[in-house]
């Protein structure tokens, strides 16, 4: 079982490091990379909570096969905060009790992180439609969904 | 029995190595969840350098590469008819790297977007040239050799195409059953084509309710005979979204439903 | 956005509205872990040389293991260990015995049998978890597929194919004595006679998987001193721990476990399993070694909340007085017992509601059957029953016509009202409840409904332990036997308490360790001498009755209350009801408080320092603070 050398950038930062092959990126970051952001819930597509983002766009991470990765630009919630400076959906997060246990949170922050970059100004209904494919157990999505608005406001604020 | 990945130059490359132990992969939400849960009936995966992600307009059709993922079709003009479908497929994410020529081979309860392909007469394409008509493709689907490179498909007018999705998880789930009809025909119902996901192995057609739906006008009299005859052909199974028993019963009310929406 | 609205007007009285924290947005103080990814889960802590295990795994339900063969899987690469029953130095335990209750009934891996779809049946511990799920798929296990039973009245039938032999009669053994837990208070038979309508349905809820997104998983590793460390995402750490130690044999301070968040558990991360497996791949290879079940797993393996049945039957006037109501349960435990033998004395508890019924008689069923067993979650043992109590009320409600919030309103119980458990209902808010959803429904309430409130009931006969018809139906065996045909309470009752008396409650487990005694004097509940004078009842006598000394483990009949004599004037009882523990006794035992260590009752009023003057507190007493000296466990008072 020869291991294969990946390397991709992550949050900014040069990775290389060897996989076995078959090896799912959400394996290969967590044991190989150590970024312990992304999480494992389901390994079958259905939760998010492995969410990523690959060249800003959403994936799911344990569904996406390491060697696919190959330098491309991957972005997970370890990269959000600046220095110790959190990113405004963070703090929407925390202020706005978005999280209980916080399985899920790391991949609602990329979920959303994609919508707003794309979308500065959501509707209600595109917030939802944009972290459809997350299940959260604990909080109900409506704290999520007012955090994800209520950084949006705030985001905006600050540019305008 | 450990995994290789072999990478083509081609899809026609590809295509070759395709055989008993190995499988190509596209966007890798059918083929991952498989090696994730130690699939034991392969252990090569194929990838191809080359993919099609292309749609255009060909002839009295839009020819969709096998490669183009859901949020290319939505993102896509000349694919603005099946938007409702491609929408309503997965999460963000799942769009973002679910294909078309994956969706063909996705078992129940997925395959919503080969649903719409077989109500629509679709064409496959495969990657040696051959074409196959989506349900002689479907019904051999298990036995398929070979990469899918694209599929054909009928331009028609939003008015003509109907899809619904029925899950139980708001805003979206699996499919607890999907529809998808064909209707043409002005006023009165000339050509009716209807396929049902979830309700079989694969997506199946209900030819004994295209039947009863031609000649008749979209009103619960005219359509009362097609929907006692909708399961017709059908296979649904049990499963942990909802029962055959269910699936059956509640098949003409979703069905109705379609129907008799207002557009 | 939610809004919270407090209705600071009703039971103002009893709370001081200093609500300092409650109304206010906080922040929690894990989530700056949360939102930066940092919140290490059990999974986030990496080892080097981790090896990888998983489960083979019964497809039957129900199946004879004639052999198992790992030779093929054994050579398969980086496989490190093959494990099987052999390996588990004890592989017999139930989740409760570590409070001595129920039975051994639970192998970790099964040997001689299989008893439901999903069972372990060996392990493979390898280098990468594909490697573990290749050489899985090439252990080959020899079945002899036996019938089974997925429904529980089909288990309680004679013929009914036996699932765990630690349980002959497919059921729970409550107390030594019966296949059911019983609850009698008052005598529903002759209730029903003179009742103006009977109304009797059936109510089902499936079972339901808890489904947190982080499954149930575990990482052991050795540590230095032939101490193992453990992290986990348990939500009962010293369960997990106890349970380990036992199963392996084990001291548990050579077990060093570490909890802490969990991605979720609502219930489904109490059984213990992937912690005593976890550590035993350790044990074995000397190596790190994670056991996480993955989403099938957890869905089809991991327990859920279990599968009930309730029948209800009552008996109701024309005004719409519920004079009397009669359940039948059956929990589906599934093949092994862990929580539900407590669930349903939980229910039992619980029954009939909300409501204040005079005649109430409950049989509720333990059942064993081929499903996955099944665990805690949410209110377990509450959460079926009331959801049949309230669907049947809105049927009693339909067949006598009576309004949906007024039967409930009328038939509502109020402080100071004597539930069928013998314990006095207090803190009671049904009746608000009502009001203010009728309210904001713009339900329409007569003046007098609107008038009502829960303090102040449970004066007369509504304080009172009625008189009550008893019977022996149900006993052990007999209904595998063929001689106890009827699941429901007995139509035919052989005996009757008088009021007034609790009669026997066959609730209270007896300790079966003496170091388990819980000792009163330390949890802080001791009685002023001068402060819990007695009253002339037989009360406190009988609440603080021990468990005779020659009683053997075996018989988990509690004592029986000490009678009072014949002629006990019935007068006295119903001033002073056993169970029911007046204020000015500061909270007497009552049978369901820990008995304390025989013979001598250390907290006897002599014994317990004298106290200079009765306490007073200087403020009122307020829902959910504790009074010193007053234990919460206890039988507390809060309105006077």
């Amino acid at each position: 079982m020869a291991k294969v050398p990946l390397t991709f950038t992550l949050n900014d930062a040069e990775i290389g490091v060897f996989v076995v092959p078959g090896s799912n990126l959400l394996d290969v970051l967590r044991r190989g990379a150590g970024d312990l952001t992304p999480k494992e819930g389901c390994a079958q597509g259905a939760c998010g909570a492995c969410t990523v983002l690959i060249d800003g766009v959403p994936h799911l991470s344990c569904l996406t096969l390491a060697e696919m990765a190959e330098g491309r630009r991957i972005s997970t919630t370890g990269g959000l905060a600046v220095g110790p400076e959190l990113h405004p959906l963070q703090t929407a997060f925390m202020e706005g009790f978005a999280a209980q246990c916080g399985f899920c949170t790391a991949g609602m922050l990329m979920s959303a992180k994609a919508l707003l970059d794309q979308t500065p100004n959501p509707t209600r209904d595109q917030v939802i439609e944009a972290i459809s494919g997350n299940l959260c157990r604990c909080t109900g999505y409506e704290p999520i969904v007012d955090a994800i608005l209520t950084a949006a406001a705030k985001m905006q604020g600050r540019t305008a | 029995m450990s995994l290789s990945v072999e990478t083509y130059p081609t899809l026609r490359e590809a295509s070759q190595a395709i055989g008993d132990r190995a499988r190509y992969i596209g966007g890798g939400t059918l083929l991952m969840r498989a090696v994730n849960y130690g699939d034991q009936s392969f252990d090569r995966i194929v990838i191809s350098r080359e993919i099609d992600r292309t749609i255009r307009n060909e002839g009295q059709g839009v020819r969709i590469g096998a490669g183009a993922t859901m949020a290319d079709v939505l993102a896509s003009r000349d694919a603005g008819f099946l938007h409702p479908v491609a929408r309503v497929i997965g999460g963000p994410a799942v769009r973002n790297m679910g294909t078309v020529g994956g969706n063909l081979f996705a078992a129940a309860p997925f395959g919503d977007f080969a649903t719409a392909l077989l109500a629509l007469d679709a064409t496959v394409q495969m990657a040696d040239g051959q074409n196959q008509p989506m349900e002689s493709f479907l019904s051999g689907r298990d036995r398929a050799r070979g990469l899918v490179v694209a599929v054909t498909v009928p331009r028609v007018s939003e008015r003509e195409f109907r899809f619904a999705k029925i899950s139980r998880v708001k805003p979206k789930g699996a499919s607890m059953m999907a529809i998808a009809l064909w209707l043409r025909g002005s006023g009165r119902i000339d050509e009716a084509r209807i396929a049902f996901g979830t309700m079989g192995p694969t997506p199946l057609r209900a030819k004994a309710a295209e039947q009863a739906l031609r000649g008749r006008d979209l009103t619960e009299p005219g359509i009362a005979a097609a929907l006692a005859v909708c399961c017709d052909g059908l296979q649904p199974a049990d499963d942990p979204l909802a029962t055959a028993w269910y699936r059956r019963a509640v098949a003409p009310v979703h069905l109705k439903r379609l129907l008799l929406e207002t557009r | 956005m939610t809004t919270v609205e407090f209705r600071k007007d009703l039971f103002a009285d009893e709370r001081d509205d200093t609500l300092h924290e409650i109304g206010k947005p906080t922040i929690r103080q894990d989530i700056l872990g949360h939102v930066t990814g940092r919140t290490p889960y059990f999974d986030d802590h990496l080892f080097d040389g981790l090896l990888h295990m998983r489960a083979v795994r019964s497809p039957h339900h129900h199946a004879r293991i004639r052999n198992i063969d790992t030779s093929r899987a054994a050579v398969m690469p980086g496989v490190r260990r093959v494990v099987t029953a052999r390996d588990v130095p004890v592989n017999l335990n139930t989740l409760l015995s570590l409070i001595n209750f129920g039975r051994d009934d639970e192998p970790l891996c099964a040997h001689d049998k299989v008893r439901f779809l999903g069972e372990t049946v060996a392990w493979i511990i390898a280098d990468t978890e594909r490697q573990a799920r290749d050489a899985v798929a090439q252990v080959r296990v020899d079945y002899d597929p036996l019938p089974h039973v997925l429904d529980v009245e089909e288990a309680l039938k004679p013929g009914a194919p036996l699932v765990n032999e630690v349980y002959p009669n497919n059921t729970f053994d409550y107390h030594g004595k019966y296949d059911h837990q019983k609850l009698r208070f008052g005598d529903v038979n002759a209730a029903f006679a003179r009742a103006d309508h009977i109304v009797e349905a059936e109510y089902q809820m499936s079972p339901i998987e808890q489904a947190p997104i982080e499954t149930c998983g575990a990482i052991a590793a050795p540590e230095q001193n032939g101490r193992y460390v453990c992290h986990t995402n348990t939500q009962a750490l010293f369960f997990s721990l106890g349970t380990t130690a036992k199963l392996l044999d084990m001291a548990s301070s050579r077990l060093h476990f570490i909890g802490g968040t969990s991605g979720g558990g609502f219930g489904g991360k109490v059984d213990s399993i992937v912690e005593p497996t976890a550590v035993l791949g350790a044990v074995l290879t000397g190596r790190p070694v994670r056991f996480t079940w993955d989403r099938y797993e957890e869905m089809q393996v991991g327990a859920p909340r279990g599968g009930e049945r309730w029948r209800i039957k009552d008996g109701v006037m024309a005004d719409g007085s519920i004079i009397a109501r009669e359940f039948t349960g059956f929990f589906d435990s599934g093949a092994y017992m862990r929580l539900s033998p407590y669930a349903i004395i939980k229910a039992a508890g619980h029954l009939p509601g909300p409501y204040s019924i005079p005649n109430i008689a409950a049989n509720v069923f333990c059942v064993v059957t081929n499903r996955t067993p099944a665990t805690a979650m949410r209110g377990f043992g509450i959460t079926a029953a009331d959801f049949a109590i309230e669907c049947h009320m809105d049927r009693v409600s339909e067949v006598t016509g009576v309004d949906p919030i007024a039967l409930r309103l009328k038939n509502a119980y109020r402080d100071g009202d004597m539930k069928a458990h013998r314990r006095v209902a207090k803190n009671t808010a049904l009746i608000e409840c009502c009001q203010v959803a009728a309210g904001k429904a713009g339900w329409p309430l007569s003046a007098d409904l609107a008038a009502m409130t829960s303090l102040g009931g449970g004066q007369g006969d509504r304080a009172l332990i009625p008189e009550t018809a008893t019977d022996e139906e149900g006993r052990i065996g007999e209904r595998r036997a063929g001689r106890a045909p009827d699941t429901a309470p007995s139509k035919r009752p052989t005996g009757r308490v008088a009021a007034g008396q609790a009669g026997q409650a066959v609730v209270a487990v007896p300790v079966q360790n003496e170091d388990m005694q819980i000792e009163v004097d330390r949890i802080g509940h001791a009685i002023a001498a001068s402060h819990g004078a007695p009253v002339a009842s037989p009360a406190p006598t009988y609440a603080r009755q021990a468990i005779a000394p020659q009683r053997t483990g075996a018989d988990i009949v509690p004592p029986r209350p000490a009678a009072p004599p014949q002629a006990a004037p019935v007068a006295a009882s119903r001033a002073a009801p056993p169970a029911y523990a007046p204020p000015s006794q500061q909270a007497a035992p009552s049978a369901y408080a820990p008995p304390p260590a025989a013979p001598t009752p250390p907290a006897s009023p002599q014994a317990a320092p004298p106290a200079e003057k009765p306490y007073q507190p200087d403020r009122p007493f307020s829902r959910g603070v504790r009074k010193p000296g007053t234990s919460p466990f206890l039988s507390g008072t809060r309105r006077r």
